[in-house]
């Protein structure tokens, strides 16, 4: 709890992204799958990525380790990671190489959408977390076992000894993802990056998941980089906000500016299409007309403005609207909230 | 407990009982198969070794041919002949080869020796090649030394295994001073077993191995750089990779190991492939294994030795059946335990 009131008080951001571009490379041309985005992640704090899919968030949060699939490349940007020993842009770094591989599952780790698939069906849940366990320390493996046996306890799953002789496909929904969990959390990691880590599950499941996700943030004062297409999940859990929109972030900010003074019509638009216990009985649930395009085939000017009821012809299919700061802190990039360039 | 004990023996003890069951009556189908294609064609050993008499100018009565019938137990119905060559083979007689006339048993076991090795040879050629190949081509995919190892792969699948023997005998005798065409070389052949002469053995039987082993290591191969092609993508390595496991490390683990189901599943069809594969090697290389004996029995129509040698090769399919059964049970659980 100290170094939790510590890490707060400096305020400084634990994982910083600035302007990241990732591409990779299609049969037709080159994809802008991550085209500059930035923000910062707070420790101890929960930042909620959120975007319809497509929009370039995974390959963003693969892209942090440095463990996109071939064909991929970051071409531009920096991650800066704060460690004991300092800050250090993971951009700099070889994928493969013994730097990068300690910041993997020690500094930050990673939690899949798909808990199923996400561990080997051949081998033992137990192997796969006390290889995790022995890939960031010297232990033995009985000392590995022990804490392997520890963290599945921490997670709160019965039985850990049972669960550890399993394989994925014999736990259900909810216990694999318990199980991912714990393996992620065995290198202590000051950030983790969950990917949609409850899409998978029913919704009791992902209400456990996710107060479990809560309480463990709050116990070890990592900081939570959430990713989601799912606004209820965003409300549940999140303190900050970025809204994705193929590749770019279209706004920012506290989760609570975002969800009662959202500005950008593509948060507005996601917003409104989430149910709500308070709407009307028999209102019709907005949705938004239209899918995200193929990022190949990105609209000019403003990306979101074929889909944007209130785009301004000749400014929104024209230019990239800027960043514009609507509070500290909050900040939007839609043509509606700047004046038009003097051109 | 939702889940009852469902009977006294465990999981893999059912597996293995079941496997065993099957194979058993595998080999009990293709003896009566090999012992109705033996009788397939039109004559028998009698009719044809009078047309050899009658060609070389004997005589044979018809009394004769029918005695000669009778004491081979030529003229019984089939069915008949088949109980009596079952029991007996159950007994461990196989009967006497008509045409060479000498026990069947004896004629086999003095090549099944060499047979073996040189399948097993092959086999282990194809396997020790495939495994490293199959990866590297899976996890440098687009690179120049794959494309390399592909279009090798692809010739050594096309060339017939006669023309590489042809070619790997005048190689071997130009440069090296091994004659491919016997076993041993002719200062070994009469001598008492040594450490020189298991050399000169194996100087000998490396070429017509690798030459076996080359047609099934350049299937294995491209069959694991499929899967594992398939399995790389996969969230549980990108999991391993998030991890902070080493590359080469993370793929030898994971995907391999799954890649490697089918890849264990083909020494079954492998191993009969590799002995019957070895018939045009061993006629070119002259190799006394089984294939040019099978030759020549079906040739002469010499029932007793052909239908032995048959049942030997589906005993060894079904052998290597089993074998690779039980070893997918050890790899995957997912077969182990569910059914």
């Amino acid at each position: 709890m100290l170094d939790r009131a510590a890490a707060v008080l400096d305020a400084q951001p634990v994982l910083e992204v600035r302007d990241l571009r990732v591409h990779f490379d299609d049969y037709d041309g080159i994809v802008r799958a991550v085209d500059g985005v930035s923000f910062q992640v707070m420790p101890g704090r929960t930042v909620g990525i959120v975007g319809e899919s497509g929009c370039g968030k995974s390959v963003m949060a693969r892209s942090i380790l440095r463990i996109v699939d071939r064909g991929s490349r970051v071409v531009g940007g920096s991650v800066l990671l704060r460690r004991r020993s300092g800050v250090e842009d993971l951009m700099q770094l070889e994928p493969d190489s013994r730097p990068m591989r300690e910041i993997r599952g020690r500094e930050i780790a990673l939690v899949f959408q798909e808990p199923m698939t996400s561990f080997s069906p051949v081998h033992t849940v137990g192997s796969q977390i006390i290889e995790a366990v022995r890939l960031h320390s010297g232990s033995s493996r009985a000392e590995a076992r022990r804490e392997a046996i520890r963290q599945l306890e921490h997670v709160g799953t019965p039985h850990p000894g049972y669960i550890m002789e399993q394989y994925a496909w014999q736990l259900s929904g909810g216990l694999r993802q318990r199980a991912m969990l714990a393996m992620a959390l065995v290198g202590g990691p000051s950030v983790l990056i969950a990917d949609e880590p409850t899409t998978a599950l029913d919704v009791t499941t992902q209400a456990q998941v996710l107060e479990l996700l809560h309480s463990l943030q709050h116990q070890s004062g990592m900081a939570l980089m959430l990713i989601t297409h799912d606004f209820g999940v965003v409300a549940q859990i999140a303190d900050d906000v970025v809204v994705m929109y193929l590749g770019r972030v279209v706004e920012q900010g506290p989760a609570d500016a975002i969800f009662h003074d959202p500005r950008h019509p593509y948060t507005r638009a996601l917003l409104s299409s989430m149910p709500s216990v308070i709407a009307k009985p028999r209102a019709r649930l907005a949705t938004l007309p239209g899918a995200v395009p193929h990022p190949l085939n990105r609209p000019p000017g403003c990306a979101f403005h074929p889909r944007c009821a209130s785009a301004i012809p000749g400014r929104c299919d024209r230019d990239t609207p800027r960043q514009s700061v609507v509070q500290p802190s909050h900040s939007v990039n839609c043509h509606l909230y700047h004046e038009a360039d003097p051109t | 407990m939702t889940h009852r004990v469902r009977s006294a023996i465990g999981p893999v003890a059912r597996f293995i009982c079941r496997r065993l069951a099957i194979g058993l009556l595998t080999i009990w189908a293709i003896s009566v198969l090999s012992f109705t294609i033996i009788q397939l064609p039109p004559g028998d050993f009698v009719s044809n070794y009078v047309a050899r008499l009658s060609q070389t100018g004997g005589v044979g009565t018809a009394e004769d041919v029918a005695r000669l019938r009778a004491d081979l137990g030529l003229d019984r119905p089939a069915y008949v002949r088949y109980v009596h060559w079952a029991w007996n083979v159950l007994h461990g007689d196989f009967g006497r080869s008509l045409d060479l006339e000498r026990p069947v048993s004896e004629l086999i076991s003095e090549r099944l020796g060499l047979t073996l090795l040189v399948a097993l040879g092959g086999l282990f050629f194809a396997w020790v090649f495939a495994l490293p190949i199959g990866i590297y081509c899976a996890s440098h995919r687009g690179s120049i030394a794959e494309y390399v190892l592909t279009v090798i792969g692809m010739v050594g699948m096309a060339v017939p295994a006669f023309l590489l023997s042809l070619f790997a005998m005048y190689v071997a005798f130009r440069y090296f001073d091994v004659d491919l065409g016997t076993v041993q070389s002719p200062q070994y052949l009469d001598a008492p077993a040594s450490l020189g002469k298991t050399v000169d053995l194996i100087r000998h039987l490396i070429l017509p191995t690798a030459i076996l082993g080359l047609g099934a290591m350049t299937r294995l191969f491209r069959i694991l750089r499929a899967n594992l092609l398939d399995e790389i993508g996969k969230p549980y390595v990108v999991t391993a990779r998030a991890k902070g496991m080493r590359e080469l490390a993370l793929i030898v683990k994971y995907p391999t190991r799954i890649a490697l189901n089918p890849f264990v599943s083909t020494v079954g069809l492998m191993l009969p492939q590799l002995v019957s594969g070895s018939l045009i090697i061993s006629l070119v290389m002259s190799l006394p294994t089984l294939g040019p004996l099978l030759l020549r029995a079906l040739l002469a129509q010499d029932m007793f030795l052909a239908g032995a040698i048959m049942l030997v090769l589906a005993t060894l399919t079904v052998v290597g059946m089993l074998i690779s059964d039980l070893l997918l049970a050890w790899l995957d659980p997912r077969i182990r335990l569910q059914y």
